[in-house]
């Protein structure tokens, strides 16, 4: 089972002119199984939800409530939440040094599990998820996104996602600066843990494009840090052909 | 013989262009007589950083007394190595090159009695690294030594020195490392927390020979190392590397100099450390010269510090003087910051508590400068050293969340 709901969420950063608020209020549900994409145009704080959800300490959150499964995310640190089953692909991840991607799988699934998974099926599984995103067993030994080209970095998150099975992903832009054949496989490994028993994901993208390999139950459209509209899949396709101008009009 | 100072203008003689007619006062002129060293005050730009009050007159007028800490070592077949004295000492002082800029080594080489040599033929490749012991047992005794290192022509060879206990020491190294030779020295600085070490390291780099020098302090109530290279010959290549780790109230010092006086020769510097606890203080100063013969040269100096708690600091001074512009290339980095919170929230965000995501960065950091050393034998003890000082601070929850007895 795993439900989050995202109920009236006001987020605020600070600027050098003082707070600024980013998200005015985010009603969103996401239930068992369910794919949402949230599409909008840049600046309408849709990166902000995700990190504000993860518990980025970037964000001030000044109202609202996030539960997974009743539980108060908010009230959690960030390592709590990841440990309470959420999950965030980020769309510009982080440099480690000096830390192998094998090392840094390892630690990240003993402490989800809270307990060190059993070696030998561990390393074929790692061995598994880093073949079918076709990134190559020596990955293991680099250090994590040190070096890594935007197409590694992107299936490296995937891959990730695969391993530490989250109840819930949040995969922030992870299509933007991937050509049709990484999309494809970062594509293919969403929906492998789509296919997963009970497995919630809400896919923040920019462009329409992923959602022709993977397919949403709904789709929103967030405008000005809040929810604008929301549809079916049908709603993206309406997206491409007219693109955001009607919201942003409406909004000025 | 090359006096290795005139030149290096130091960052902050740049920043007062009235100053620049001084003869440098970061590398003064040297001089084999004591005479010619005043003692210290402090305001000298080459003792500025150094607590003087905590160095036990090691700097002045410290007699040098007979000598409480034992120094053993192995003799893999076909080296030599063995204390001498006399003629034979008297005639290794100075085999570096070294002329000393400082009082406490122009009084080492002046009034020590007797010389710990390391003697490589010519093309002896040692497989087993060499390991000289100093364990010392009396903080209040202020001793000297001196090491004389002689590596023939395409030697190989590894020679670690390993620093424990309690002892008040100046020690000078001089370091000769054949044409073609490929030599590696580890220095490592494990001592109690009473103990003071003035240090300097002076190495002759030869025709296309590889010398690396690598300076790992952790212990000591002040420790201060001068590493200094100088090449006799073109080709000739110098890494010099550095890993520290202070504590609370613990001084690290490390000054290095690397003195382009040939061409084609190659330096790279990579010194990295962590501070914590109240009072911690390092500081690390990189000069390189690039003189006018020393065409075609290549240099990189770096240093890294983290903090990781309230109450450090971290002095990084690099100084790059270049006197031709005919070089492959020249560059320098220096960074000290705290914990970067975007990867401690990357590294949570995947489960990972705060203080494992701490352990995992501060691991990370040094593990490539550990994996350069390359001396497979100490790599182990130096990851759990760093992790023992990690276990005094920044785990001190983690470790005793381990201990389940």
């Amino acid at each position: 089972m795993s439900k989050l709901e995202i109920t009236d969420l006001h987020v605020t950063v600070d600027t050098e002119d003082g707070p600024k608020e980013i998200l005015k209020g985010v009603t969103l549900t996401i239930a068992d199984g369910e794919t949402h994409a949230i599409m909008g145009p840049n600046g309408s704080g849709k990166s902000t939800l995700a990190y504000s959800i993860a518990g980025h300490p970037k964000y001030a959150i000044t109202g609202g409530t996030v539960t997974l499964d009743g539980q108060d995310v908010l009230a959690m640190s960030v390592d709590e939440r990841a440990r309470a089953g959420m999950f965030l692909a980020m769309q510009y991840p982080v440099e480690v040094p000096g830390v192998s991607v094998s090392n840094f799988l390892r630690t990240a699934k003993t402490a989800i599990d809270g307990e060190a998974p059993k070696l030998r099926t561990w390393v074929k599984d790692v061995n598994a998820a880093l073949e079918q995103l076709n990134l190559d067993p020596s990955f293991g030994t680099r250090n994590v996104n040190e070096g890594f080209s935007g197409g590694e970095k992107k299936r490296h998150e995937i891959a990730q996602l695969e391993l530490l099975d989250p109840k819930v992903a949040i995969l922030d832009e992870t299509d933007s600066g991937l050509d049709i054949d990484a999309l494809k496989v970062v594509s293919e490994g969403v929906n492998r843990f789509r296919a997963r028993e009970g497995k919630g994901v809400l896919l923040i993208t920019h462009y329409t494009r992923i959602l022709r390999y993977i397919e949403p139950d709904y789709v929103h459209v967030f405008v000005d840090g809040k929810v604008a509209e929301s549809g079916g899949k049908e709603l993206a396709d309406q997206l491409e052909a007219e693109g955001y101008d009607r919201y942003l009009k409406a909004n000025a | 013989m090359t006096v290795t100072t005139e030149s290096v203008r130091s960052a902050l003689e740049q920043a007062a262009p009235e100053r620049n007619k001084i003869e440098s006062h970061l590398n003064p002129v040297g001089s084999f007589d004591v005479a010619d060293h005043p003692v210290p005050t402090g305001r000298e730009e080459i003792w500025r950083f150094s607590p003087l009050k905590r160095l036990k007159g090691l700097h002045a007028e410290a007699p040098f007394n007979p000598s409480t800490t034992s120094c053993t070592w192995n003799t893999p077949e076909g080296v030599r190595i063995e204390g001498v004295s006399g003629d034979e000492a008297r005639s290794l002082r100075g085999i570096s090159g070294l002329v000393p800029n400082t009082r406490f080594a122009a009084r080492v080489l002046a009034e020590v009695p007797a010389s710990l040599l390391v003697d490589v033929p010519a093309d002896l490749e040692v497989a087993e690294p060499i390991v000289v012991s100093l364990d010392g047992e009396d903080a209040s005794n202020t001793e000297a030594g001196h090491v004389a290192m002689r590596f023939g022509a395409h030697s190989k060879a590894i020679v670690v020195i390993n620093h424990e206990g309690s002892s008040a020491m100046a020690a000078v190294v001089e370091i000769v490392v054949g044409d073609g030779a490929d030599v590696t020295v580890v220095s490592i600085q494990d001592w109690a927390d009473d103990a003071v070490h003035l240090a300097h390291h002076q190495a002759r780099v030869g025709r296309d020979a590889t010398y690396k020098h690598a300076a790992i302090s952790f212990g000591g109530d002040v420790v201060r190392m001068d590493a200094n290279v100088t090449y006799d010959g073109p080709g000739g290549s110098a890494e010099l590397l550095g890993l520290y780790f202070a504590d609370a109230g613990q001084h690290i010092e490390h000054r290095l100099f690397a003195d382009h006086n040939a061409p084609h020769t190659k330096s790279n510097v990579v010194y990295k450390g962590a501070l914590q606890g109240e009072g911690a203080h390092t500081v690390w100063i990189g000069n390189v010269l690039i003189r006018k013969v020393a065409e075609g040269i290549e240099t990189y100096e770096e240093n890294r510090n983290l903090v990781l708690t309230d109450g450090c600091r971290a002095d990084s001074v690099p100084n790059l003087e270049i006197e031709t512009g005919e070089i492959e290339g020249a560059g320098h980095a220096s960074a000290t910051a705290r914990f970067d919170d975007e990867q401690l929230f990357y590294l949570q965000s995947r489960g990972i508590s705060e203080k494992e995501a701490q352990r995992l960065v501060v691991h990370g950091f040094f593990n490539d400068l550990i994996r350069q050393v390359g001396v497979p034998s100490i790599e182990e003890r130096l990851l759990s050293t760093v992790e023992a000082e990690l276990a005094k601070n920044v785990l001190k929850d983690l470790a005793a969340f381990g201990q389940d007895d």
